[in-house]
């Protein structure tokens, strides 16, 4: 016990720090490896519905995105305040979803075409209008494959 | 200045500078898993193909209407999003053999031996101005329908949920192909009519 007593009673020491960069650095390639940029801007505003019978999108090399939704407030001017639909960082007409996926395909693996999916994010308020549509040229494109994104929906008996 | 050997490297800003990378890829990462309802869509048809549609028996086929309210008809009576998976599931149970219900057929199936499987199919048919939440809250509620009678079935055969069913096991792989033939999802959604 004396042997404590002796090296408390000491000034404080500083504490070794040389092994810090070591753990941030772990950490930093931790993140490098996992982060998925992401690759568009969104120009509409989109709030996913909520499922319950909701499944996991996996392999996203796979996944080409659509997105529909009004336009973002300060695109309104130009815009207007009807849904848009958004392939990349424009936006499109239905009929440009045909030229959009043969190029998403080009980009993918001769294997991994078959697989393909492709993602629906589509503002809950939006009107099923532009939605067939937008249906009707995939299946056009033969792209049928489909997901609707939609988010976990909470089970309300839980919160009570 | 003379030199006095190799001078060691001031390595205590390293920290600093590593932190200011981590701090970066740590708000530019996004985690969020895209989650979904997965469909596929029906192949478009070919010019010449003769519209089948009238083949099927009208007993056969469960009729939901989503209009521009987002009401729901189910078989020609309003009814509310919360009776539908009850009504759905009934339709394909068909338990007491109901002439309006949907007929049966026998399927040997892999697992289960001779089953008598639903020849129903749904018809969903929704406006162009029905709301896109709507329309995602109907096909969740089928799809919860069908998800909960190939629980029903394969707790009552294995003592295991379907979800819980692993498609990496290769018998268990088998057993989901086999449930899915049980009770295949099927659902119909009418070719969309163009009124110019």
């Amino acid at each position: 016990m004396s042997r404590f007593k002796k090296e408390s009673g000491k000034e404080l020491k500083s504490i070794n720090t040389a092994s810090l960069p070591d753990i941030v650095f772990m950490l930093l390639f931790f993140f490098m490896v996992t982060t998925v940029m992401r690759e568009t801007d969104l120009k509409v505003s989109v709030i996913l519905p909520e499922a319950t019978e909701i499944k996991k999108l996996e392999k996203k090399s796979l996944v080409s995105y659509i997105y529909i939704g009004k336009p973002h407030p300060n695109l309104q001017k130009t815009f207007g305040s009807e849904p848009r639909i958004q392939l990349n960082d424009t936006f499109a007409t239905p009929e440009d979803i045909r030229d959009f996926i043969t190029s998403e395909r080009e980009q993918m693996d001769e294997n991994d075409q078959k697989q393909m999916t492709v993602s629906l994010k589509i503002d809950q308020n939006t009107k099923m209008g532009i939605v067939t549509e937008v249906k009707q040229n995939l299946r056009k494109a033969s792209a049928l494959k489909i997901m609707y994104s939609s988010h976990k929906k909470v089970d309300e008996s839980l919160l009570r | 200045m003379a030199r006095r050997g190799i001078q060691e490297i001031n390595a205590g800003s390293m920290a600093d500078i590593a932190f200011l990378l981590l701090i970066f890829f740590l708000v530019a990462t996004t985690m969020d898993i895209d989650t979904g309802i997965s469909r596929l869509l029906p192949p478009m048809p070919e010019e010449d193909q003769k519209d089948d549609d009238d083949k099927i028996r009208e007993r056969n086929v469960f009729v939901i209407l989503i209009n521009k309210q987002d009401q729901l008809f189910v078989e020609r009576a309003v009814i509310d999003i919360s009776e539908l998976k009850e009504k759905t599931k009934e339709f394909f149970l068909n338990p007491n053999d109901d002439p309006d219900l949907p007929e049966k057929r026998p399927l040997t199936v892999d697992f289960f031996g001779d089953m008598m499987v639903s020849k129903g199919v749904i018809s969903l048919r929704n406006d162009r101005g029905t709301s896109y939440g709507k329309y995602i809250a109907v096909q969740n509620e089928l799809a919860a329908a069908v998800n909960e009678l190939r629980d029903e079935i394969c707790m009552d055969r294995f003592g295991k949920t379907y979800q819980n069913l692993d498609p990496l096991n290769e018998t268990e792989k088998a057993l989901i192909v086999a449930v899915k033939k049980v009770y295949p999802m099927a659902i119909s959604e009418a070719e969309p009519v163009e009124i110019k």
